[in-house]
């Protein structure tokens, strides 16, 4: 453990998350410089390896990157400061915006720009998908995973939660075959 | 207090089995928020998705400050006990991840190469996708684009919005930038039809 104060722990990575617009992973420059490059608390290779990992942990991609680095660096008091860190600005925006929304949402200028960007975010979610599919290394044999999955949910009303918790029993279950032949 | 559990409860769901980042969360949240609890309607839900991308945070923490705030404010109309749900949400969805730290966190980097967790994510991210891919279908509704009977010119506009958008994403274009035109374009054509 090095010697952050937990204050300056919370601080940039309050500052990370001021300036992260949109996604989790338009923080990873920002935390690399930081962590990186200025401060020299991860080396880089361990860098990735908790990009890795914080990838495949569950939850926030962004929160868990802050929990691993405030982690190492000064333990659970660490994590809590860097995780809440990095979540304040988005909880203070938010709430901001949810409690003049009410007002605004009856305007109907509002409506309108709405109007124009809800379809516009089923193309941001939709986009994604192939190549997601792609470094999943989806095959015409395996695209049955993907297309079983998305037709419990959108069809049967199947809870992602247990098309989750199924994939990963079943993959675990898989594994334990394959090594047993 | 049922209703701040339930939320807690809810979103400590959500940060435990979401993966793949925000994408692979919005299906789960999906499930839980829209789908089982009502607490946003699809349309409501994709209203934040909107909002999320153009404001700092990443989408788990948005929407749970959003729901958590919009849930307790529908129930019992006070700002405090709304902040607190927000608050409680917030708080849930990232404590999965520090519980699990500190419960491995010896053992987090070896942990993740083994053989087993290898084998539960090559079935995990396939899942993922489909996950992606349902979410992106579940929006795909009445009421973000229209109904064929009453707003027939609404649903062609916001079909070439999403196609337009599509591409747009596929050669990379910010979607910010495409959210952000995609919302002037609304307000204006909208205002003129």
């Amino acid at each position: 453990m090095t010697d952050v104060s937990l204050i300056k722990l919370f601080s940039i990575f309050s500052k990370i998350g001021l300036f992260t617009i949109g996604g989790g992973y338009a923080m990873i420059p920002l935390i690399e410089r930081d962590v990186v490059e200025r401060n020299g608390w991860v080396v880089k290779d361990e860098f990735l390896d908790l990009l890795a990992v914080a990838q495949s942990a569950p939850g926030v991609f962004a929160v868990n990157i802050a929990i691993f680095i405030g982690y190492k660096l000064r333990g659970v008091r660490g994590a809590v400061a860097a995780s809440v860190g990095s979540a304040l600005p988005s909880v203070v925006c938010i709430l901001l915006i949810a409690l003049f929304f009410h007002s605004f949402r009856h305007y109907e200028i509002v409506e309108n720009i709405f109007r124009g960007l809800r379809p516009a975010v089923v193309a941001l979610i939709a986009a994604p998908v192939f190549s997601v599919a792609r470094s999943a290394r989806i095959t015409r044999t395996t695209v049955l995973v993907p297309v079983l999955s998305a037709l419990l949910i959108v069809a049967f009303g199947v809870s992602p939660i247990y098309i989750i918790l199924c994939a990963g029993v079943a993959g675990l279950l898989y594994g334990k075959m394959k090594r047993r032949v | 207090m049922i209703l701040l559990i339930k939320l807690f409860v809810t979103f400590f769901k959500i940060g435990l089995f979401s993966f793949g980042g925000g994408y692979g969360m919005l299906s789960v949240i999906q499930g839980e928020v829209v789908t089982r609890y009502l607490w946003l309607t699809m349309s409501e839900f994709t209203d934040i998705v909107a909002i999320s991308q153009m404001t700092p945070g990443p989408i788990g923490i948005n929407s749970a400050t959003y729901v958590g705030y919009t849930a307790m404010n529908n129930a019992y109309g006070s700002l405090l006990l709304a902040v607190l749900g927000s608050l409680a949400a917030s708080i849930a969805v990232m404590l999965p991840t520090l519980i699990l730290m500190l419960i491995i966190s010896r053992y987090l980097m070896k942990y993740s190469k083994s053989a087993g967790v290898n084998a539960v994510f090559r079935m995990l991210r396939p899942a993922v996708v489909g996950l992606i891919a349902s979410a992106a279908l579940l929006l795909m509704n009445v009421e973000n684009f229209g109904s064929f009977t009453d707003e027939p010119l609404r649903l062609f506009v916001s079909v070439m919005i999403t196609v337009v958008a599509f591409i747009a994403m596929r050669r990379k274009v910010s979607p910010i930038l495409i959210l952000l035109l995609s919302g002037i374009f609304g307000a204006v054509f909208y205002s003129f039809v």
